[in-house]
């Protein structure tokens, strides 16, 4: 356990703070990569979940797509873009991208599709046009699944932007690789800590954001869990 | 192509260790997620509670979880334990959220009708509840493959033998083929594992073929939701 006690120290030692090897520089660095990507996978991922989502079309296309785009290992990915535009930070947030848009893409038309079809009806009977229907009507009752794959996507982005630092690039991910290059652990290890740290807060901070988005009376439990039957049996059959 | 052929050995060496170090994470988080899902379809609370432990846990990045286990177990940090057991947790991590909107998914009218018939707890979860979830885990499970397999090849960094070590060395010596090699090997195992998990889906659960339009729709559903 003393290289977890080092490393605290490490973090907590306000002369590794700041300066070129800082841990604030590096950490900035790492949430403009991140952000940058997820910003990008956004833009990309979220009309083209709305629209399959709103127009139930091209749903088996997406789902080979993304199954697909997880199985290509991120490295690699990044290592072949790289042996051919040279290194920078491009190669670096459009891997991060990739990995980003099928978590939005899902999160989207699932959030969509959870939407029921009577509320949607309800909304076309009484006179909204179908842009309506989907900014007034489907958006928002979708929003915690919506968000709930961003979520995945920026912890996935955040996570996996350690292998800036393999790359010419900073982040927090330094920590970790310099520390395995010269066998210093409680480097490596303040690094773990610091990127873990880092993706909780991150994802803490966009749970909350999905509680307060949820319109009053979406509880997160009926839109995210599967139909069930709604007969009185149901409640005799739990308590059974 | 010519390098393929020439180094085929270490490839198809490598293509083994990445395949034999996926198995066990998968199978591990099939093993451990049932009961967990079981159990957080139970209640609400237990659902929150392991759920949340799920994100939590999957929030760790991986290089960071390869390189602090081997302190927490005692275990020496190039030994490839550490990887089995991290991707293990990412495994359990992913998987507990679909196994419990697998079981949620059964209907309670079911539920109640084989409790009425007679079944008891043990009986009712091995004939009744665990079948008709099966699609749903199936759908869970194939996830874990996929990020296991892709995953693992980070482990190469930390110097353990996967097809990841491909992609250092052809990073290092400026030789893409060798980095496409190890991206296509990857790929296939992931695709291979994917084709063996739904065949035996199919050998299992020949009932899913009989499933209803709907009941599949709502199938893929949840699994979009799993995978998002």
């Amino acid at each position: 356990m003393n290289f977890f006690i080092d490393a605290l120290n490490y973090i907590f030692d306000p002369a590794n703070l700041t300066g070129a090897k800082g841990i604030l520089p590096r950490l900035g660095d790492h949430l403009y990569y991140s952000g940058l990507a997820t910003g990008i996978a956004v833009v990309i991922g979220l009309p083209l979940g709305l629209a399959i989502g709103h127009t139930g079309r091209g749903r088996a296309f997406v789902i080979a797509i993304s199954g697909a785009a997880r199985a290509l290992p991120t490295l690699g990915l990044l290592f072949f873009i790289i042996l051919f535009t040279g290194l920078g930070l491009w190669p670096l947030v459009a891997v991060l991208a990739i990995l980003a848009v099928p978590p939005i893409i899902a999160g989207s038309y699932a959030g969509l599709e959870s939407v029921n079809r009577q509320t949607i009806d309800a909304a076309r009977a009484v006179g909204m046009t179908e842009w309506q229907v989907l900014w007034r009507v489907e958006v928002p009752l979708a929003l915690p699944l919506i968000i709930g794959g961003i979520r995945s996507a920026v912890l996935q982005v955040i996570a996996t932007a350690t292998i800036a630092g393999y790359v010419g690039l900073t982040g927090l991910g330094r920590f970790l690789i310099e520390g395995l290059s010269v066998r210093n652990y409680t480097l490596a290890i303040a690094g773990a800590i610091l990127v873990a740290a880092l993706a909780l807060l991150v994802d803490g901070l966009l749970a909350l954001i999905q509680l307060l988005v949820t319109p009053r009376g979406v509880s997160r439990g009926v839109t995210s869990t599967a139909p069930r039957t709604r007969t009185p049996l149901r409640r005799a059959g739990a308590s059974l | 192509m010519v390098w393929l052929w020439q180094n085929l050995e270490l490839v198809l060496g490598l293509a083994l260790d990445h395949a034999r170090l996926s198995v066990v994470p998968i199978v591990v988080s099939f093993i451990v997620s049932i009961p967990l899902g079981w159990v957080a379809s139970q209640s609400r609370i237990l659902r929150t509670i392991l759920l949340t432990l799920g994100g939590v846990l999957f929030t760790i990045p991986s290089i960071a979880l390869f390189v602090t286990l081997p302190i927490i177990l005692g275990t020496r940090i190039l030994d490839e334990i550490n990887v089995v057991v991290a991707l293990s947790i990412y495994g359990v991590a992913v998987m507990v959220r679909g196994s419990a909107d697998a079981f949620a998914s059964v209907s309670r009218d079911v539920i109640g009708s084989s409790t009425a018939v007679g079944f008891s707890r043990w009986g009712r979860f091995w004939s009744v509840e665990l079948p008709l979830a099966g699609p749903v885990l199936l759908a869970s499970i194939r996830v874990v493959s996929v990020t296991t397999v892709s995953l693992l090849s980070v482990g190469s960094l930390i110097g353990v033998t996967t097809l990841g070590y491909l992609f250092l060395d052809g990073y290092q010596r400026t030789f893409p083929t060798e980095v496409v090699i190890g991206i296509a090997f990857t790929v296939i195992i992931a695709l291979v594992f994917d084709a063996v998990l739904v065949a035996l889906g199919r050998l299992l659960m020949p009932y899913t073929r009989a499933l209803p339009k709907a009941g599949r729709a709502s199938v893929t559903r949840v699994a979009a939701e799993v995978t998002s």
